[in-house]
C-alpha cells in the first residue's frame, strides 16, 4: 500500500539525504543500500546504525511499489534491503526474487507481535520482517459535519448524508476503494462472482456524484486546508493532520478496516547479504522500531516499543489502535486472477 | 598505407552513429512494446514470454462474458475519445492564446524580443509536477483565485475550479503553451513587415491584413505548434491526475493503471501502440493539410 501523501518537497529532501549519507564518516566496515519510499525512514537511524556497526548506509527512494517491482524485475539496483507491501512481497517470493534470509530464526524475531509473525505470501516469515503497518479508514472534521459526529461506518463514505454530498474525498487506489466497498456490502473482497462485482460497481457509481475528487496525493494538506470535511485516508496521514487540526477524528469503520504491512526484505542478488541480515535484525529492536514510528507516524510491530514512542503517538487512537477495534481489522488477501480482473473492470467502468 | 575508404563506406560510417542512436532509443523500444502487446499476461506483472495472444487488442473493444463469448465494451474507447477531445481543446486554447502572444513578441525591438523569449521559456526551468501543484494552489476552494474573488465580494461560495475538466485543460495549456508560442514566433519573426505596410497602403483593414498576410505566413509555425501541443497532451499523465480529481481517466492514466495496480502489461503495451497510432494519424492529417494550404516548411 502506498504512502503517496509524500509531497514533492520530500523528494528533494531524500536526494539531499542521499548525498549527505555519502559524505558521512568513512570507517566503513561494510556497505548497505536501502531502497524505500521517500520520507519513510528516519535519517537519525542511518547515522545511529553507522555509529554502532561501522556499516555505511545509503538510501534511495521510489515513488510507487510498482517502480520497485519493475526495477527489481529488470534486474537493476544493487539494493540490499527493500520495503515491499504485502502484495508486492507475495509476487517477489513467488517469482524467487528474494533471498531466503531465515528471518524467523533471527535473534530479535521473537520481539514481533504475534499477528505479524506471519503474512500472506511469506507465511513462515523466512523472507521478510514487518517494518510499519497501518490502516485504511476515513478522517472527518467534526466542525464541518452535521451534529459534529459521524457513525463509525463506511455508510458515511459510500452513502453520505445530504450535507456531505459532493464534498467527499476518496483515495485514488483501486484496491483500497474496492476492498472498503466490499466490506460495506458484506462481500468477499476476493469474489469471483460478477453479480457481486456489479453490486460494488453500483455502489461506487451511485457514490461518484457525491465524491469531490479521487486522489492519494496531498491528503494531509486537503484536510488541514479544510477543502473537504471527510477524506478516506491512511491512519498515519490522519495522525499528521491532527498535528495541525487536533479535533479531527479517524474512523475504523465497523464493517471492516484494511490493514496493510510494509516489510523489509533482501533481494536475491543483494551485494551485501550479511550486512542486510544484521540490519533487519537490528530494526526489530524495540527502541529502534519506536524511533522509526516516531518519524513515520505509523505503528511498528515490535513488542515493547511503546515506551519509546513519542507521547502524541501513544495518545492518538489513529496510530495506537485501541484493542477493542481488533476485530475490525482485515488482513491482506491474495486474490485469484479472475477476481483481480473483475476488480479492474469495475474500476475502469467507474472511471470511464 | 591503407587504401582509401570508398565513398559508400564513408557514408555508412558517418550515418552509423545516428542510425545507432535512433535504433537503440526509438526502434528497439517500440518493437519491444509491440512484442509485449501480443504476449500472454502474467497476473503478477510482466508477461509470459513466447505465449502469443491477441487478447490485449480484443480487450480494447470487447469483453469476455462468463461463458467466454465476447460482448462489446466501449469503456476504453470512451477514455480514448475523451483524451482526444481534451487534447484538441488544449490545442485550440493554446493557439488562441499563443498566436497573439507570438505576434506581439515578433513585433518588438530586438532587445525586447530576447527578453520575451527568455520569459516564455522560463517555466521550463521548473519541474512539471511543481508547476501543476502551483495550479492546485491557485484553483482550489480557498486558493488564490477564489480567495481574491470572495475578498472582493464578487462570490460568496467558492467556484468549483479545481478537479474539473476545465482545470485539466488549463493545466495542459499552461504546460505546453511555450511549444505553441515559440514555433509561431519563429515564423512571424522572419516575416517581412513591409508586406503588412503594403497591405495597409492598399486599404486592407487590420482584420484583412491579419487573415490574408500574417496568418498565411505563420502557417508553418502554427502547424508545428499544434503538433507539439496536441501530441504530448494526448499522453498527459500528471496533469489529469493532479488537476482532474481522478474522476475520469485519460489514456495516459489508463496505461499507467495497466502497468501498475492492474498488472496487465500486454494491455498497457497495446494501449501504447494505440496511442502511437493516434499520433501517427493526426500527424499525417496535419502533413496533408499543410500540403493543401501550400505552407512553406522551410
Amino acid at each position: 500500500m502506498s504512502k503517496k501523501y509524500v509531497k514533492v518537497s520530500h523528494l528533494a529532501l531524500s536526494v539531499g539525504l542521499f548525498t549527505a549519507s555519502f559524505s558521512g564518516s568513512a570507517l566503513a566496515a561494510g556497505e548497505l543500500h536501502l531502497y524505500n519510499w521517500s520520507n519513510y525512514f528516519p535519517p537519525s537511524l542511518l547515522e545511529l546504525y553507522e555509529k554502532e556497526t561501522g556499516t555505511k548506509v545509503t538510501i534511495d527512494s521510489y515513488a510507487s511499489e510498482d517502480d520497485l517491482l519493475a526495477k527489481l524485475q529488470a534486474g537493476g539496483g544493487g539494493y540490499d534491503v527493500i520495503f515491499p507491501g504485502a502484495s508486492t512481497l507475495g509476487v517477489m517470493v513467488e517469482k524467487g526474487m528474494l533471498a531466503n534470509a531465515g528471518i524467523n530464526k533471527m535473534e530479535n524475531f521473537n520481539n514481533l507481535l504475534a499477528p505479524f509473525q506471519t503474512i500472506a505470501g511469506d507465511e513462515n516469515r523466512e523472507y521478510s520482517a514487518p517494518y510499519m503497518w497501518g490502516t485504511t479508514g476515513f478522517t472527518y472534521d467534526p466542525a464541518s459535519v452535521p451534529g459534529n459526529s459521524l457513525e463509525e461506518s463506511w455508510k458515511e463514505v459510500f452513502e453520505p448524508r445530504a450535507e456531505l454530498k459532493g464534498k467527499i474525498a476518496m483515495l485514488n487506489e483501486m484496491i483500497d476503494v474496492w476492498n472498503s466497498a466490499a466490506y460495506y456490502k458484506g462481500i468477499d473482497k476476493c469474489t469471483e462472482d460478477p453479480a457481486e462485482a456489479q453490486q460494488i460497481l453500483d455502489l461506487l457509481l451511485a457514490q461518484k456524484p457525491d465524491v469531490k475528487l479521487y486522489s492519494s496525493e496531498g491528503t494531509i494538506d486537503r484536510m488541514i486546508a479544510g477543502e473537504v470535511p471527510l477524506h478516506m485516508q491512511w491512519n498515519g496521514a490522519a495522525h499528521r493532520v491532527k498535528a495541525k487540526k487536533p479535533d479531527v477524528v479517524y474512523v475504523y469503520p465497523k464493517e471492516g478496516t484494511s490493514f496493510w504491512v510494509d516489510n523489509m526484505a533482501i533481494p536475491k542478488d543483494s551485494p551485501n547479504i550479511d550486512e542486510a541480515k544484521a540490519f533487519i535484525n537490528w530494526m526489530m529492536r524495540p527502541d529502534i522500531a519506536a524511533e522509526a514510528s516516531n518519524y513515520t507516524g505509523y505503528s511498528n510491530a515490535v513488542k515493547g516499543s511503546g515506551e519509546f514512542l513519542k507521547e502524541e503517538l501513544k495518545a492518538d487512537p489513529a496510530v495506537n489502535t485501541p484493542e477493542s477495534y481488533g476485530d475490525r481489522l482485515r488482513a491482506y488477501k491474495a486474490c485469484s486472477p479472475k477476481s483481480k480482473d473483475l476488480r479492474e473492470k469495475v474500476w475502469t467502468k467507474l472511471k470511464s | 598505407m591503407a587504401g582509401r575508404l570508398s565513398p559508400i563506406k564513408i557514408r555508412a560510417l558517418l550515418i552509423g552513429p545516428a542510425a545507432a542512436v535512433i535504433g537503440i532509443f526509438v526502434v528497439i523500444p517500440l518493437l519491444l512494446m509491440a512484442w509485449i502487446s501480443i504476449q500472454g499476461r502474467d497476473y503478477s506483472g510482466g508477461v509470459i514470454w513466447g505465449e502469443l495472444s491477441g487478447e490485449a487488442y480484443l480487450r480494447m473493444i470487447f469483453e469476455r462474458e462468463l461463458d467466454d463469448s465476447l460482448s462489446v465494451n466501449l469503456n476504453y474507447i470512451m477514455i480514448v475519445l475523451r483524451s482526444v477531445w481534451l487534447s484538441l481543446l488544449t490545442t485550440v486554447i493554446s493557439l488562441l492564446v499563443g498566436f497573439p502572444t507570438a505576434l506581439f513578441m515578433a513585433t518588438r525591438t530586438p532587445k525586447w524580443k530576447a527578453i520575451l523569449v527568455f520569459m516564455v521559456t522560463l517555466p521550463f526551468w521548473t519541474n512539471l509536477l511543481v508547476r501543476n501543484y502551483a495550479w492546485i494552489l491557485l484553483l482550489r476552494d480557498h486558493g488564490a483565485i477564489n480567495g481574491t474573488l470572495s475578498w472582493l465580494g464578487i462570490i460568496s461560495e467558492p467556484l468549483p475550479l479545481l478537479h474539473t475538466q476545465l482545470a485539466v485543460a488549463i493545466g495542459l495549456t499552461y504546460s505546453f503553451l511555450p511549444f505553441m508560442v515559440l514555433p509561431i514566433y519563429a515564423s512571424l519573426e522572419k516575416m517581412d513587415l513591409r508586406l503588412v505596410e503594403s497591405a495597409f497602403d492598399l486599404y486592407a483593414t487590420r482584420f484583412m491584413t491579419l487573415r490574408r498576410i500574417i496568418i498565411p505566413l505563420a502557417i508553418p509555425g502554427i502547424v508545428a505548434g499544434c503538433i507539439l501541443v496536441f501530441v504530448p497532451s494526448l499522453g498527459a499523465y500528471v496533469t489529469p491526475e493532479l488537476l482532474g480529481g481522478g474522476k475520469t481517466l485519460m489514456i495516459g492514466n489508463l496505461i499507467g493503471l495497466q502497468f501498475g495496480a492492474a498488472r496487465n502489461w500486454p494491455f498497457g503495451a497495446a494501449l501504447g501502440i494505440l496511442l502511437l497510432a493516434l499520433v501517427m494519424i493526426s500527424l499525417t492529417f496535419y502533413a496533408l493539410k499543410l500540403k493543401k494550404t501550400g505552407g512553406d516548411t522551410k
